[in-house]
This record gives structure tokens, sequence and C-alpha cells, in this order.
């Protein structure tokens, strides 16, 4: 079977070895309208590709390493990741280049082309969206061509294509990609068609940008938009953009460019334009039988149609499923930047005030009444915040991926995390703190009379030291309250004590590796652009480290307000404790405030929620996970479970939790390794491990169950694996 | 005589590389206090006999069983779980020596042993993860069911 043939001569029994984008163009096509000249790369050459070089149970075996299911967005965006680094490790044997070749080289010689993903199988009416798969715009000459061919074969494995395939229950191992290679036209005007309006049925909707379509899809140039009557194609409204930037062809690619002065006051198309691309959507609904999503652009006075499939609205998920929203948290290099400003320059500082604010209050002078207002007051904000996290501070952790992606394409690592080590070594506030705590702790080791004083929470007579700590609590916090699925705070300061007792017994933790690689890697990575683009990649590393930074960061940030709240609940607590005469651990806020108001109710204690144990007869041996931070270490486990545990760490033990929060990462430098239960790379808790060089498993379904705390653990943080016993 | 023995021990010899060849995983028997182990492992089979490769990480009970004794034994057969077997399939038992190979051959031995499993290149380039070289003493080949011969294996 040839593995390449031209759009002219695809016929229908091609379907299934074109995919979905090759056929209906080819479609159109032979009942005359215009689309640009092209060719298709059969799926049969993704086949022969994964068979050949052994990459289809390489894929097979990342896919499952874990229940779908029970993977997290940002597990799915490592799985990717590795997945997409397999194919650009891999070149495409000469066998399959030799037949790939030829045809590829005649169509085109020297022209310009654009890449695109055409994946069989999903092109059905439910099952076709935009965005999923990758296209390469401006590509020039075989082997760059080839070498995109890979990389779209590569994307049948995004982290959102894999998703959708999973809940549209297409069968993972038996997806497949067709690649079209098209000639570029280089429209002055582009734009898509919608031949039916999502949201109301009577109506058609056209969208329109100067220079090329891709500022649209991706969302960075705004579009102006015409909405039409379906019946008469009469527009019935328009919406004109700001018109500020185009997207132009370059010499490897595209870029931005600010748009002329003179269209910038102009609507792309004019009403007869608007008609012709009117009827064409109509025409492609009438042959295909459904609805259009239609891509198109103007070169001069030729309309070309780019592409059409059936109009899909993709759902969300359940509510409780966040995944498909991660998902598309897909942000362009413009739109970070615009988020990055707002939130160093906005939200931060205002934060960093409320926390302060708040500190402020002395939460005791309150009457119980004032107290219950405060308790709800000081929720409310916390709210507020964590709204703010999720649609501010979790979409600019995009920064981190669209750099790695980057650094990954240029560089070509065999580590696909490599790019974190440009990242990290900034001013994270989780090792500030612990550099403060790791100066205390060294002066406790340099006086034996201070540590024996600590020892018996005698009253502290250095000064220096004294007003260390008190500087420390004032900015950090005293460490004891835990907050996440438990609102509970130890009493006091003996945490901190205990916990600089514990560090000042061993050497300090050593810092991780030395900063020459981390400097080589930085230079050798930018010195691979020249003038321009070296200053992009300087740009987009920067956006990287500040979207590292802040990923930790955020967290301490919230991490104060969410202390603010917990001081006030448990100041209701303890009135609460002792007018009620019961403990009231862990109790649920809302019975706090309820009994603050009313002086004779009696709050309701949660019911507590033992771990699941496993029974003695079954004991899990070596648990699956993924790598998040390299290295191996052997230790006893300390499993946490509540604020307690942290004070009981002893040094060398592993730390094994369900998610290393905030307020817990200063237990990390005495520690020898991390098992987390929360999945990723670039999550909090692999963050600080990989900045302390610890060994670090992320993803282990049920770690704080199948692990006990006493256990003898192996952490394989190469491997992705936890070893028990 | 003797040249039929020869042509005897050429023809056992192609048959044991097409079974090796033909199947990707070994049942791996290791022992440690008396009490005997058994595993599945990928392994490959050197053209010359000689050794069988496969790898483990170092935290797992068989590579401690191994490292306190490195004498194995290692099983590869050709069933297809249906009963044909009792008639068609093959068994082949391999006895000897265990160790990790380290230094400059390594190279060589894991370009060897992911030519037969690509998909395992992550497993094996894990610093954690150790390739073992099994040298063997003795083939133990079973056919027809009942049929066994021995194959010693020179050094």
């Amino acid at each position: 079977m040839s593995l390449v043939i031209p759009l002219d001569q695809i016929k229908g029994k091609d379907r299934e070895q074109v995919g979905g984008k090759a056929f209906s163009l080819a479609m159109l096509s032979q009942i005359g309208m215009n689309v640009p000249e092209a060719l298709c790369v059969k799926a049969e050459a993704y086949h022969q590709f994964i068979a050949c070089v052994g990459l289809r149970e390489r894929i097979l075996l990342e896919i499952n390493r874990k229940n779908f299911k029970e993977m997290r967005w940002e597990e799915m965006w490592d799985a990717a990741l590795r997945i997409r680094n397999m194919f650009l490790q891999t070149p495409i044997p000469s066998e399959i280049t030799k037949e790939l070749q030829s045809p590829i080289e005649d169509k085109f010689k020297d022209k310009a082309v654009v890449v695109r993903s055409s994946a069989p199988g999903e092109d059905s009416s439910q099952a076709s969206f935009a965005g999923l798969h990758e296209s390469y715009i401006n590509i020039r000459g075989i082997a760059a061509i080839l070498e995109h061919v890979r990389l779209v074969w590569a994307s049948l494995w995004s982290d959102a294509a894999l998703l959708y395939r999973q809940e549209l229950g297409l069968d993972i191992e038996k997806s497949t990609m067709a690649v079209l290679i098209q000639e570029i036209v280089n429209g002055e005007r582009s734009g898509v068609a919608f031949g039916k309006n999502p949201n109301d049925g009577s109506q058609a909707v056209i969208e329109a940008v100067y220079g090329l379509n891709s500022g649209l899809v991706d969302g960075t140039v705004e579009p102006d938009r015409w909405i039409l009557d379906r019946q008469t194609g009469k527009v019935l409204s328009q919406r004109p953009a700001r018109r500020e930037k185009w997207v132009r062809p370059s010499v490897d690619g595209v870029r931005f460019e600010p748009l002329p002065a003179d269209l910038c006051q102009k609507p792309p198309l004019t009403d007869d334009e608007i008609g012709r691309i009117f009827n064409h959507v109509l025409n492609a609904e009438e042959h295909f039988g459904a609805p259009q999503d239609v891509e198109w652009t103007f070169r001069e006075d030729n309309l070309f149609i780019l592409q059409s499939r059936p109009i899909t609205t993709i759902s969300s998920g359940t509510s409780e499923d966040k995944r498909p929203w991660y998902l598309s948290l897909r942000r362009s290099f413009e739109n970070l930047k615009a988020l990055r400003k707002k939130i160093e320059e906005e939200l931060i500082p205002a934060m960093v005030e409320e926390a302060e604010r708040l500190s402020g209050q002395d939460v005791a002078a309150l009457s119980d009444i004032q107290l219950a207002d405060e308790i709800a007051h000081r929720m409310d904000i916390h709210g507020r915040w964590v709204a703010i996290y999720w649609s501010d501070f979790i979409p600019f952790a995009h920064g981190m991926r669209l750099f790695g992606q980057f650094y990954n394409d240029t560089v070509r690592p065999e580590d696909p995390y490599e790019f974190m080590d440009l990242l990290g070594r900034g001013q994270l506030k989780s090792l500030e703190r612990n550099q403060k705590l790791e100066e205390m702790a060294s002066m406790v080791r340099k006086d034996p009379s201070l540590a024996l004083r600590l020892k018996e929470f005698k009253t502290i007579k250095d000064e220096g030291f004294k007003r260390k700590l008190d500087e420390f609590i004032q900015q950090f916090g005293d460490l004891s309250c835990s907050i996440g699925e438990q609102t509970q705070c130890l009493q006091g300061p003996d945490g901190i004590l205990r916990i600089l007792l514990k560090m000042a017994k061993h050497p300090p933790a050593k810092k991780r590796r030395g900063s020459h690689r981390h400097e080589d890697l930085i230079s050798r990575f930018l010195s691979r652009f020249k003038e321009k683009e070296e200053k992009f990649a300087a740009e987009l590393l920067d956006l990287g480290r500040a979207s590292y930074r802040l990923r930790d960061d955020d967290n301490i940030y919230l991490g104060r307000i969410e202390r603010e709240v917990v001081v006030a609940i448990e100041e209701g607590r303890r009135r609460i404790e002792k007018r009620c005469r019961m403990k009231l651990e862990g109790a649920d806020p809302a019975e706090i405030i309820k009994a603050l108001r009313h002086s004779d109710y009696v709050p309701k204690k949660r019911s507590s929620t033992e771990p699941i144990k496993l029974s003695s007869e079954l004991k899990a041996r070596q648990i699956i996970g993924q790598p998040a931070g390299p290295g191996i270490a052997k230790g006893k486990a300390r499993v946490i479970l509540g604020p307690s545990d942290l004070f009981t760490f002893e040094s060398g033990e592993i730390l094994v939790c369900d998610a290393i929060e905030p307020n817990m990462t200063f237990v990390v430098p005495l520690s020898s390794g991390i098992v987390e239960r929360r999945g990723g790379m670039l999550i909090h808790g692999a963050i600080i491990a990989r900045e302390y060089g610890l060994p670090c498993v992320t993803g282990v379904p049920e770690a704080t169950s199948l692990i006990q705390t006493g256990d003898s653990v192996t952490v394989d943080g190469f491997l992705g694996i936890v070893i028990i016993g | 005589m003797r040249l039929i023995q020869m042509e005897r021990t050429a023809r056992l010899r192609e048959f044991l590389k097409d079974l090796f060849s033909s199947q990707r995983l070994a049942v791996l028997a290791t022992q440690s206090r008396k009490q005997p182990y058994g595993n599945l492992v990928a392994f490959m089979a050197t053209n010359d006999l000689k050794h069988l490769l496969f790898a483990t990480t170092r935290a797992t009970r068989k590579y401690a069983n191994i490292s306190s004794n490195p004498r194995i034994a290692m099983v590869v057969d050709n069933r297809s779980n249906r009963e044909a077997d009792f008639h068609q399939a093959a068994a082949v038992t391999a006895t000897g020596v265990v160790k990790e190979i380290e230094g400059p051959e390594k190279n060589r031995f894991q370009k060897l042993y992911l030519a037969k499993h690509p998909y395992l290149k992550e497993f094996v380039s894990s610093p954690t993860c150790a390739l073992l070289r099994m040298d063997v003493e003795t083939y133990y080949v079973v056919r027809q069911f009942q049929n066994v011969v021995e194959l010693h294996i020179k050094k």
C-alpha cells in the first residue's frame, strides 16, 4: 500500500486511512470548491512507524500506568509530555522515509506547507472538535515536513486528546493518525464560519480576522463577528473587534505584527464576501448532510476552504470532573504575559495586604457574636481568594507547560523534564521559610544550653534567637495549623521548637545539585537562538520561571489567608469547648458559628474518617506512581494524616502524604524522600522535592492507607515506584 | 556417529534460538533461605546461547534473592493454553549462575536487550534498574510431553 495519497485521488473507501479532515476537503474539492493543494500521509504510515521503532508498546505502557479515571489533569499532561518526547527522540526509519519523501518533494518542492492532523474515526459529528491535535503552519523542505509529521503523530497523544477519547468511549489502543500536508495559502483575511449557531439554531455565525487564522483559533486575535439569518442569509448583527494585531507568515513559522493603521478601521469582510462564505457553508452542509464548522481564507479575491467538519458542542463532563476545564487552559504567550502582570501587580499585593489586615485584628477581644461574624467574614474572604486561585493562579501554571514544550521542541533533551532545571532555583517562598528555620536550627546546634532550655520548654533567654523566632512566627505563623481537609491547629509554638531540635541534631539539609548545571543549561538553551528569537526564548524562559515560582508562592500566600481563618475558628472552638465541656477537634466551622450565636446550642462533632486499613492478609509490596523527582531513597515511612504527625517527623524518614500542603513543606528538608497521592510533575510538592534534590513519587493511589508509619519504604524517583518492605 | 551428534546439537541450538526469539517472557526461579521464588521477566538470549539477559530494579525481592544466592533457573515455553499444548508445546529450563552486568560491557548488552524489548527503554535506562546476565550451564529441553534432552553449555 502506498503511504501517501494526493487529495484528488481520495475515494470513499479511503476514509479510514485519510481521516475526516482530508476526506471532507477531498469531497469539497470534488464538488468544485476551492481548496489548497494537498497530500495525505495515510494512517498506515503511522502504524508502520510505531510498530517498527517499538513505540506502540512504550506508549501503551505509559498510558496504562494508572487507571485513567484516577488520573489528574497534571498527570495526563505528564503522560502526554513523556509520549511526545518519545516521538521527538525517535527518528522515522529510512525505509518509511523513502516512501514518504518523493511524493511530498514532487508535489511541494520548496513551497511552504501546513502540516495538519487528520485523525480517522474521530470525524463523526459526535467526536470531531477543534484543537485536540496539532497543526503546524509555514513549514518548508522535506526534512522539516517529516519532522512535523512526527509531531502531528505525537499529538494523537496530547492530554486533551487522551481525555476526550476516553470520555467518548473511543478505543485508545486503536487510535491512529493521518496527516494532511497542504500548500499554504497566505490569505490576507481569514476566519471561521458556523452553518448553525450553537446557541440559536435559526442563525449562522461568521468570524473574521486580518492575516492568518491561527490568531483567531487560539484566541489571541479578536475577530469581527457577524450573525446571519440561516434562512435568508441576511446579516442580523455585526460585532466589530478591537483590530490591533494580525498573524503573518514568517521565515520559520508565523509571527504577530501590529495591524497597519488603515486596516484597523475597516472590517475584514464586505457584505458581498460574507454572502459568498455563507453560500459555501450551505453547500458543504448540503453535501455532508449536517451543519458545518468551516475554516476559510481570502487570498486577494479567491476564497479558499481550509477545512470543514460537523459542528459539535463539547460536553464539559460532569460538574465534579474538573479535568476538561483544566485541559482547556491552553494559554498563548501573549495571554500569559497579561495574566502575569495582573497576578504580580494586583492580586499578590492585595492578598498580602488582606492577610496583614486580618492578622492585625485581635479576635480574642471580640464578643461571641462579633467573633461568629468575623469567622463568617473570614471564610467569605478565603472563598473569594480560592475562586481567584482557580481563575487566575492555576491557569498561570500553564506558563511552565508552555516553556516546557518549547524547550523540548528546540533542545530535544532525553529527559522530558530537563526544562524544570532551568525554571528552578528561584526565590520560592517556602524555601525562604525553610532557610529561616535552618538559621534558627543552626543556632540551636551551636549552643547546647539553648537546646536544653528548648527541650524543657523553659523561657528562652537568648535574645537573638528569640527575636528570630518572633520574626518567623510573625511572617510565616507557628507552623501548627493544617488546612485542607481538616481545619485544626496545635497549640502554641511548641511544634516549631520540636522541629528545630530535630533539625539541630543533624547537619543542615544539602542544597540540591550545583548551580553550574542550571547556568549551563540556560546558556546552552539561549545560545541556540539568534537576535529576535533569542529575545523571545529569554522572555518565554522568564515567564516559565515566574509561573514556577508562583506555583509555590501562591500556596504560601493563600496559606496566610487560610491561617487567619483558622485563628478565628480556633478562638471560637476554645470558647465553645470551655462552655460545653467537650472536645471539638475538627468540628465543622458552621457548627462553631452557630454555637457562638446561640449560647444554648451544643455543636455536633464531626464524625472522624478513619483511613482505610488493609487487612493483614493483603499487603502492598510495590506501588506504581509517577516519577516526579529523580533519585532513590530508603527509609522508614512517616504517614502524615494530621498536623501532629508533622511534629513527630524524624530526620531521614520518608514523607508519605495525600498532598504536600504549603504548611507542611517545613519537614521536607528533614525527609529523605517523598510519596504523594496527588499526582503530577508540576505540583507544589514535586517542585519542592526537586528544589531539595529529593527522590519523589507522586500520583500513588491510596498512598496514606497502603503505607503505614514505620514501614520500610524505598522511593524510586527514576521509575516512579514505591517498594514497601 | 560423531557427525550425527553434531548435527543433532546444531538442530537443537537452532530450535532454542527460534524459541527464545519467539518468546518475550520467561519464568525466573530464585531462592532465599531455602524458600524458592518465581517471577515473570522479559528476557533475551545471546546468539551463542551462553547467556540469558533480564532486568529488574534493585529494590525487588528477586534482586535480593539473587544477591544472596546467584544460582538461578529460568523456564521458557511456547504454550498457548490449549489442550494441544500437551503434545505441541516445548519448555526449556535453563540453570546456571547470574551476575549483574556493570562496566564497559553493560552498554553492549543493554543494546542487545533493548533490540528485543524496545518498549522497556525507560525502565532499563533508569539508574535504579539492574541488567542481569545468567551464564547458562545446562538447558533441559522438554518436547512431545515427556521427551527431555540436556544441552550442556561450555564456558
